[in-house]
């Protein structure tokens, strides 16, 4: 097999020594790092979000292969000019304010990093003005909001009112979820999308970049 | 009152109780509140929540303990106050139901992912539920009921943990399934035998599902369990999905719903039937009707 389906077949099964020793393998074969990033690293957890919307794997082989990704991150960042990194947007992550979940919001930072989108994780118990004070410095793209309470869910209203405020929800755009969270709790609060589940909520990003 | 196994095995099925969270945001519990703080601030509460259900009929009346643990109790900063949070849920039960209702001692997730797919060292994680435990044991509760388990591993660490500090106090293990295109899965991939072998063998004396989707998937869940096991079961069930209705959360399945359904579960021989998320005093008033319907 060649080099670059191996590392995404590793990458899958959360090999993290085998994705690190091949991906440098893979630069001394003069392979271009943003190549190695895209066609190894983020196809496979590619696969890996794929399957795991469809229930064919859960949550603990996920962690392995965000794992093995991060291994060979680690390896191609010194190697990755801000120029070739291949990016398809920033995006401010959170738990919001009164909430300490925060599982299934990694998980979507995992998913979306894996997808090569520039995740800014603010943790859990995030403020509205964290969120918007943070997309404004960052020029990030779109905020996503995570909540398992639904005493929390109210918060994600006030960040979406916050950007329309200081005029930022035009440039700003907003994506919600977690269990509680519905289809019409997002359009009833305004925000621009909502995600089911980590990996769609990847496709959800994708589109609003759109 | 006869001890809590023999009462499981003779039957008739046992009634628990039903949601306590409701009942705290009613009496001022905010977001970002740690419900369990609640124990040493307001324990007339804890003692109104116990009188509620068991006027309704529950025969087995739970803590405010699920997030007792003192890993979650840490993401709130009051872990110190494990052993203290433990013993005041589990005394506001007793004061209220005396002997004539079983006190559970609810355990829940520690709220961290463990080794080796999270951070959580297995040894903390034991540790973190003996803390919580021997609190609960040693204020007299009269079983420990592990629920809303996703990870078989947490799951028998915590059987481990029960074991630990008491070598008889009896121990209910309850996991939560998602309905997916190929069946029942927890989130960590655990199927419904996995966990009725899993939990069995670690030393659970009842063994079932709690959470979830609403009391039809729940009869399927137990159909499933039913399949592995002979042993006694528990099923508790949310009253349906959380659903919002003019900005305010609610649960579509009412008290007669729920136990018309939960009729199902007595014909596969579950030895205990309560409520959990969304449900009320009405519906442990309504399943003990439709279930105890002859004299017992």
């Amino acid at each position: 097999m060649e080099i670059l389906p191996r590392i995404a077949d590793e990458l899958q099964r959360g090999e993290d020594e085998e994705v690190r020793s091949l991906t440098e393998s893979a630069l001394e074969q003069s392979l271009e790092a943003a190549t190695i990033l895209e066609e190894a690293l983020i196809a496979g957890m590619q696969v890996v979000g794929d399957r795991f919307r469809v229930h064919e794997i859960f949550l603990p082989e996920v962690l392995l292969a965000a794992r093995a990704m991060n291994a060979g991150l680690a390896v191609l960042e010194p190697h990755l000019g801000k120029a070739d990194v291949p990016s398809r947007g920033k995006i401010v992550i959170g738990t919001v304010q009164g909430d300490l979940h925060d599982i299934g919001k990694n998980l979507v930072g995992i998913m979306l990093s894996g997808a090569g989108f520039e995740v800014i994780d603010l943790g859990k118990d995030v403020s509205p003005e964290k969120f918007v004070n943070t997309a404004r410095e960052t020029g990030a793209n779109v905020i996503g909001m995570s909540a398992l309470l639904t005493t929390t869910m109210p918060t994600m209203r006030k960040v979406v009112e916050l950007l329309k405020a200081e005029g930022l929800d035009g440039s700003v755009r907003t994506l919600v979820g977690g269990a509680p969270v519905t289809e019409e709790y997002a359009r009833e609060i305004g925000a621009d999308g909502y995600g089911f589940d980590a990996a769609s909520a990847v496709e959800r990003v994708k589109a609003l970049m759109e | 009152m006869r001890p809590f196994m023999e009462r499981v095995r003779s039957g008739p099925v046992l009634i628990g109780d039903g949601a306590m969270g409701s009942f705290l945001m009613e009496h001022g519990l905010k977001p970002g509140d740690c419900p369990e703080a609640f124990n040493l601030s307001r324990p007339e509460v804890l003692r109104d929540v116990a009188s509620r259900y068991f006027e309704a009929g529950a025969e087995i009346v739970q803590t405010n303990t699920f997030g007792g643990s003192a890993l979650k109790l840490e993401a709130y900063g009051v872990d110190d106050n494990t052993e203290r949070i433990n013993r005041a849920a589990a005394l506001a039960v007793r004061e209220v139901v005396g002997h004539r209702a079983y006190v559970s001692g609810s355990c829940g997730p520690c709220g961290r992912v463990l080794e080796p797919y999270g951070d959580a060292a297995l040894d903390d994680v034991r540790e973190s539920f003996q803390r919580q435990m021997n609190a609960l044991v040693e204020a007299g509760v009269d079983v420990l009921c592990i629920e809303t388990m996703t990870d078989l591993n947490e799951a028998k660490l915590a059987l481990e943990a029960a074991r630990s500090v008491s070598t008889d106090v009896p121990i209910m293990a309850t996991m939560t399934f998602d309905a997916t295109p190929r069946g029942f899965y927890t989130i960590m991939g655990v199927d419904v035998p996995s966990a009725a072998e899993g939990l069995r063998d670690a030393g659970a004396d009842v063994v079932g599902s709690n959470c979830g989707n609403g009391i039809e998937r729940m009869v399927a869940i137990a159909r499933e369990f039913r399949a592995c096991t002979d042993g006694p079961m528990i099923i508790q069930s949310n009253a349906g999905l959380p659903e919002l209705i003019d900005g305010r959360v609610t649960y579509n399945e009412t008290p007669g719903f729920m136990a018309e359904h939960a009729r199902e579960l007595l014909e596969l021989g579950v030895e205990v039937i309560g409520g959990c998320c969304g449900t009320t005093p009405e519906h442990t008033r309504a399943l003990k009707r439709a279930l105890r319907a002859s004299p017992s």
